[in-house]
């Protein structure tokens, strides 16, 4: 009795050492963004072949993807523009925009201060100029030496909240204090708290 | 015929047993606590990467949000190493003849990937989805310990499944508002427990302790 226990013993403690393969936990499967000696690229993820168009998202005609209609770039903005777009839209711009652009979108973010070449002043006057559609586009597609977004902001609907957030932005930089509903007026000129993390 | 052994030697025949038992329970449980020391799970040692890749920099210094580079995080179960281009974005501009970059720019010519060490690396027999974590109100900094401290990345948690569990017990000690989750500076008020409860409740936070949820 003794002995079989002791055997058991043993047979546990082998298990527990020469356990220790990795089989399991290295699988031979494809991961996002795992290597892989097959390919010649030695990636897992295969690229999608150039001209590849999911169901339905062609879009090539479609105002809310390209920004423009009959050739001219909107000058409305193609979706639904309520607080939580302009609350979307804000989100977004702090996360992609305001590294370059700052939290006031006036062209004093934090990488702009290190010497990236001034990115642009959305509170200028050109800039307020522009049609909504013009300002999805430049997200979409980048402008001189601003990088396209279209990877990392994927939905459009994001670019439009994006630009409805600074549309609003514009609008609030250069309102007078009379356009200020009047029991929010009181906010304003008691403190001056700006939107934004800091 | 005479007594080859004395009397002791009972006593001793049995202890001898006992401590091989014992022996080799002793080696079993410190097996088990290697296997899950922060040695054998690498945690904070910063990883050697092929770029020095300093999160202190990007996110301390500069501010940037975890999601302008870690894009899927929110709609994924997988939060990416962003693209090269996402890096020359600003690095077109910036130090953009600096030799501890080329193997960026080198990458952004040529299409081939930059390869970097991966860090958090789960065993492949357990699911792990980062946007119904973010979603729920887990902030990264409570599994990535404070990434805005980091010069290079390491591992600031022990991602063994006591980890995971304790938390998938206990949701209402980490959960925070969702709005602070991609906060790095986030600390829990001394009421958390209080506020966790709540937000447990609010979000709808099932405490799933199954083996399929991970394990699937």
């Amino acid at each position: 009795m003794k002995t079989h226990s002791i055997c058991v013993l043993v047979v546990v403690a082998c298990a527990i050492t020469i356990g220790c393969r990795h089989d399991m936990q290295d699988q031979p499967k494809y991961k996002p963004l795992g290597q892989n000696r097959f390919w010649a690229d030695g990636r897992d993820s295969r690229p999608i072949p150039a001209g590849t168009i999911a169901v339905d998202e062609l879009n090539a005609d479609d105002p809310t993807h390209t920004g423009q209609a009959n050739g001219a770039f909107l000058d409305t903005i193609p979706l639904p523009v309520n607080m939580s777009l302009l609350e979307r839209g804000r989100d977004r711009f702090d996360i992609f925009c305001s590294p370059c652009h700052g939290w006031l979108g006036d062209g004093n973010g934090m990488v702009a201060r290190r010497g990236l070449r001034a990115p642009a002043n959305l509170m200028d006057q050109r800039s307020r100029e522009l049609p909504p559609g013009y300002v999805y586009q430049v997200i979409s597609n980048g402008y001189g030496a601003m990088g396209d977004y279209a990877d990392q902001i994927q939905d459009v609907r994001d670019r439009w909240a994006i630009v409805a957030y600074i549309k609003a932005l514009q609008l609030s930089r250069g309102a007078p204090l009379s356009d200020v509903p009047d029991d929010q007026r009181a906010e304003l000129t008691g403190s001056s708290t700006m939107g934004g993390r800091q | 015929m005479p007594q080859y052994f004395s009397r002791s030697a009972n006593t001793f025949a049995r202890m001898t047993i006992l401590a091989l038992v014992s022996g080799l329970g002793l080696v079993c449980w410190a097996g088990f606590l290697i296997v899950r020391s922060p040695y054998e799970m690498m945690q904070n040692v910063p990883r050697e990467q092929p770029v020095p890749f300093s999160h202190e920099h990007h996110v301390g210094g500069l501010g940037i949000d975890c999601r302008y580079c870690h894009t899927s995080v929110e709609k994924s179960a997988f939060a990416n190493i962003p693209a090269t281009k996402v890096c020359m974005n600003c690095h077109s501009q910036m130090w953009a003849t600096s030799p501890m970059l080329e193997p960026v720019r080198e990458s952004y010519r040529t299409g081939r990937s930059i390869e970097w060490t991966r860090v958090h690396d789960l065993p492949e027999f357990v699911y792990f989805n980062h946007a119904i974590h973010v979603h729920h109100g887990i902030g990264c900094s409570t599994c990535h310990g404070r990434v805005d401290k980091m010069p290079l990345t390491w591992q600031a948690q022990p991602l063994t499944m006591e980890w995971c569990l304790n938390c998938h017990w206990h949701p209402e000690q980490y959960v925070r508002p969702l709005d602070q989750v991609f906060s790095m500076t986030y600390t829990p008020p001394p009421n958390q427990l209080q506020l966790g409860a709540k937000l447990v409740k609010q979000y709808h936070i099932q405490s799933l302790t199954s083996c399929s949820t991970c394990h699937r």
